[in-house]
């Protein structure tokens, strides 16, 4: 896999080559808009694609149909009221982006959040990597032709979503994640009832393994296809099970882990060597049952205490600037928060892990047929709230 | 070899989910067709699943305990709570004494169409005044009648559920919901 | 039947035709639309399906079929109006042709023609055309694409088709469905006539590519590829609304009902019930109802392969018909024929 520089200098010929063509031969191709507003975008993305016949000679992502501004809206509210906010970032595992958040900011204030707060609030990033990643399960197959496996994923996340709704009481935005802590304490019952749901989805990835992974038609279609090899997905900043897949062992709870204590279980980093569509689906299902194993050993070890480190009532944060990032369930999310010592953030940059991931799609997509297209987004697998914020 | 095992352990999934669905496992009752049983939906007008104790449907106020002190609206991100209220004099609690300062509710209103359920009025309350029901049943066909005053707000409050009790290890103090 | 039709005048024998005709089509067609799709599909994805409209939803293709018809009849403003709109009629047309030459029971069917089978595949292949009109003339890049792939795929497959066909002609020593029925009503398989012998058990592998070849005719998955939602939108159809809709939509049901009686009457013995007299009056009324039965369970096959598998790429799809179908098909010939000749 060492056609990094290569690759990359025939794109660049192969450019070159075709504004020479266009210009002399004004040949003309097809350009197909796909997006926004497509079954295949799950959101408004727009991609222009630039084909000749089917196969695409040009791709180029449109972004920003979904622009929420939530940097500039961080500004004007307090500590507490950003956490909301950024509940919406990726919609399918919003505990995960309160997480890197307050941990900044804790980290700005110096308070330290007790054992009990940091193993919950481990588990809850867990429990959403979990519904994230289920329903990417589902929606991979989707995107190749197959209709039943996303009813699976809906079924089975379900287990993980009522587990997050009774313990913080939102289904989807949890807000539960507080500067020192956590907002309450788990309600009576709730492990037992988080174990059968982690036996569920271990069932469910037995499901989708032999439903989807083992196809032949599946691998037909995935195997091969948007081949990323690791120097071009790093140079292009690809985190998280993307960059994982093509043969690169970085995890950021493993390697930098700051305030979440998965350094407290034993588990395991998956990779795989091809890089292609098929490995990043094989990564992210390993990782699905690899959330359940570190879920299970961190239930098993609760400690008891308090869940608030003492903090005032007002949040007022000291002036400096922290950044932090974590390992979400799309790849690497960074809050870099500054500082002014008043009730608001002066300046929240925030670093979302789908923005880098399909910045990589014009390198990705030339070449590929439009079938193709369709697959190797998915398997890059980005939110659009994740993209735009 | 290769072509049909994976195509045939596909095919045996969805298969037996079909049976899983016709065909709960219901002791001997198994052999009769229950799909409505089986199925891990809920038709929803008819059957109604219920949410768990600590779901944020709704927000009920306890409006004696109410101050008018308007921390809630001031902390709510978009600003959708509305409150007035005016100082009275109340007779003094001792005979005697001088007539004390009582804040009386006018008006509070919360408007559904803007709220976001982040819960942060709740949290922030110093009089519990505020909870969560988890009711979720007030969709309008109008947008303007999501706006919930004062009196509505308060009908909330019977259906508040008790305070859970804590997963063991925890030294959280539980709290009460007050009787209406 | 043809015996007491005879008697009567040319416009009231055409009549009970084109209502059998349409019975035949829009009901089978209704049955597995509610039962497949709407029904076993549901249960396949661990739920319900429409509840509301009659006992069971079952009266849900009605409500959609009202919703349809309350839809505006959209005409892109740059389609080829005539085209776009004669298109669902032309696809709906080769379904309702096909159903010619199906025989229901000894007299219950409505015309023997010594081509029968051959007269099926070629029609078949007009709704190809419909396609491809629709593809054409919607004006939409979608559509275009969709309308290419499925002319591409249609042509493809219908080889494989045909040739396995051709493993039963060869043994039924007849080209008239109806003939073909009665040979296997009255043949003999291990030497013992109880189940008389269907084809599907000496021409497995010509049903097998059969079943193959018809799924990709009917351009379910795993040969969706010309109506791929989750790329093409819904492919040729991306343009239609309304009426025009529900024709393809109605055809595309209709023609899997339609394919798979012509399945089970090539491999599955058709109307014949075996331990009966194959020129029993009785089987005139029970025939259609056995062909029935067999439609409903060849469909379900296809569905569950429908609801199971994701789809092939273009090239794959191509790849699998030629370079595997094909040779598979040409070598069943072979043996068919030479065990013909030696046994
Ligand atoms: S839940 Fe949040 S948005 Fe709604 S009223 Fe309370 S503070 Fe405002
Ligand atoms: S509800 Fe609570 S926070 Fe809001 S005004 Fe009343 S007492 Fe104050």
């Amino acid at each position: 896999m060492t056609v990094t520089e290569r690759q990359q200098l025939s794109y660049i010929a192969a450019q070159a080559a075709d504004a020479r063509v266009n210009l002399e031969i004004e040949t003309e191709g097809m350009t197909l808009n796909i997006g926004p507003q497509h079954p295949a975008t799950h959101g408004t993305l727009r991609i222009v694609a630039k084909l000749d016949g089917e196969q695409v000679v040009a791709a180029e992502p449109v972004m920003g149909y979904m622009h929420r501004g939530y940097e500039k809206l961080a500004e004007v509210r307090t500590y507490p009221q950003v956490t909301t906010l950024i509940n919406r970032i990726d919609w399918l595992g919003s505990f995960a982006n309160e997480v890197p958040f307050i941990l900044a900011a804790e980290r700005l204030m110096e308070v330290e959040a007790p054992p009990r707060a940091q193993w919950i609030r481990t588990i809850l990033f867990e429990l959403s990597r979990i519904a994230n990643i289920t329903l990417f399960l589902g929606d991979m197959a989707v995107q190749v032709g197959a209709i039943t496996p996303v009813f699976f994923a809906f079924r089975d996340r379900e287990h993980v979503l009522n587990q997050i709704e009774a313990a913080t009481g939102g289904r989807f935005h949890p807000n539960f994640d507080r500067i020192g802590g956590l907002k309450d304490d788990l309600p009576a019952g709730w492990v037992a009832e988080t174990r059968g749901a982690m036996r569920k989805i271990r069932a469910f990835c037995d499901e989708i393994e032999e439903l989807v992974e083992g196809n032949e038609i599946f691998q037909a279609r995935t195997r091969g296809i948007g081949v990323i090899p690791p120097g071009v997905g790093l140079s292009y900043g690809l985190t998280g099970a993307n960059i994982r897949a093509s043969g690169v062992d970085w995890d950021v709870r493993r390697d930098s882990p700051c305030g979440l204590v998965h350094d407290q279980v034993d588990w395991k980093v998956w990779t795989h060597p091809d890089g292609d569509s098929f490995a990043r689906f094989w990564v992210r299902l390993q990782e699905t049952r690899e959330a359940t194993k570190i879920v299970d050993q961190l239930l098993d070890g609760i400690p008891s205490g308090p869940i608030m480190a003492k903090v005032p009532v007002i949040i007022k944060v000291p002036a400096g600037e922290a950044y932090v990032e974590t390992e979400n369930p799309l790849g690497v999310m960074g809050y870099y928060v500054v500082s002014k010592g008043d009730l608001n953030p002066f300046r929240v940059k925030i670093r979302s892990a789908s923005f880098s991931n399909v910045s990589i799609t014009p390198w990705l997509l030339r070449g590929v047929y439009v079938p193709d297209i369709i697959t190797i987004l998915g398997s890059l697998y980005f939110i659009l709230g994740d993209i735009d914020r | 070899m290769g072509l049909v095992p994976g195509l045939v352990k596909g095919l045996v999934v969805t298969g037996s989910t079909v049976v899983r669905t016709v065909f709960p496992k219901r002791g001997v009752r198994t052999l009769v067709p229950a799909p409505t049983k089986g199925a891990a939906t809920v038709q929803y007008p008819h059957v109604k699943e219920a949410p768990p104790t600590r779901a944020r449907g709704v927000i009920a106020l306890h409006e004696g305990n109410c101050t008018a002190c308007m921390l809630c609206a001031r902390e709510c991100p978009d600003w959708c709570i509305y409150i007035e209220g005016h100082k009275e004099k109340a007779p003094p609690r001792r005979a005697g004494g001088k007539p004390r300062q009582v804040n009386i509710l006018d008006r509070f209103d919360i408007d559904y169409a803007l709220c976001m359920f982040c819960g942060i009025c709740v949290d922030v309350c110093p009089f519990e005044a505020l909870f969560w029901s988890p009711e979720y049943e007030f969709s309008e066909p109008r947008i303007a009648d999501l706006l919930h005053d004062m009196s509505r707000l308060s009908e909330w409050m019977e259906t508040v559920p008790e305070f859970e009790d804590y997963e063991s290890g925890s030294v959280a103090k539980q709290l009460k919901v007050p009787p209406t | 039947m043809i015996g007491v039709l005879s008697e009567l005048s040319y416009w009231q024998v055409t009549s009970i035709r084109v209502v059998a005709g349409l019975v035949a089509v829009l009901l089978v067609a209704g049955t597995l639309v509610y039962a497949h799709l709407f029904k076993m599909v549901s249960f396949m994805q661990s739920r319900l399906g429409p509840m509301e409209a009659g006992p069971y939803g079952s009266l849900q293709l009605m409500a959609e079929i009202g919703k349809f018809l309350q839809k505006e009849d959209i005409v892109p403003r740059r389609a080829d109006r005539f085209v776009f709109k004669a298109a669902p009629f032309v696809v709906l047309t080769s379904t309702f042709l096909l159903l010619v030459v199906l025989p229901g029971g000894p007299d219950a069917w409505f015309i023997s023609n010594d081509l029968g089978i051959y007269l099926a595949m070629a029609v078949s292949s007009v709704s190809v055309i419909g396609i491809l009109m629709a593809g054409w003339g919607s004006a939409s890049k979608y559509s275009l694409l969709g309308g290419l792939r499925a002319t591409g795929q249609l042509i493809a497959y219908e080889l494989p088709l045909l040739l396995a066909v051709v493993g039963v002609v060869i043994q039924a020593e007849t080209m008239n469905l109806q003939e073909i029925v009665l040979a296997q009503a009255n043949g003999e398989i291990f030497g013992s006539g109880v189940i008389g012998n269907p084809f599907i058990i000496t021409q497995f592998v010509g049903f097998l590519i059969f079943m193959i070849a018809m799924q990709a005719e009917l351009t379910q998955t795993p040969f969706d590829m010309p109506v791929a939602e989750s790329e093409l939108v819904t492919g040729y159809m991306t343009e239609y609304s309304g009426l025009r809709f529900l024709l393809f939509f109605i055809g595309e049901f209709a023609t899997a009902g339609v394919f798979s009686a012509i399945a089970a009457v090539l491999f599955l013995g058709g109307w014949y019930v075996p331990g009966l007299d194959p020129a029993d009056n009785l089987l005139n009324v029970l025939g259609p109802l056995v062909l029935f039965g067999k439609v409903v369970l060849l469909t379900f096959l296809v569905f569950w392969v429908r609801f199971t598998f994701p789809r092939f790429r273009e090239d794959q799809l191509q790849r699998l018909a030629w370079k595997f179908l094909v040779p598979l098909a040409l070598a069943n010939i072979v043996v068919t024929g030479v065990l013909k000749v030696v046994v």
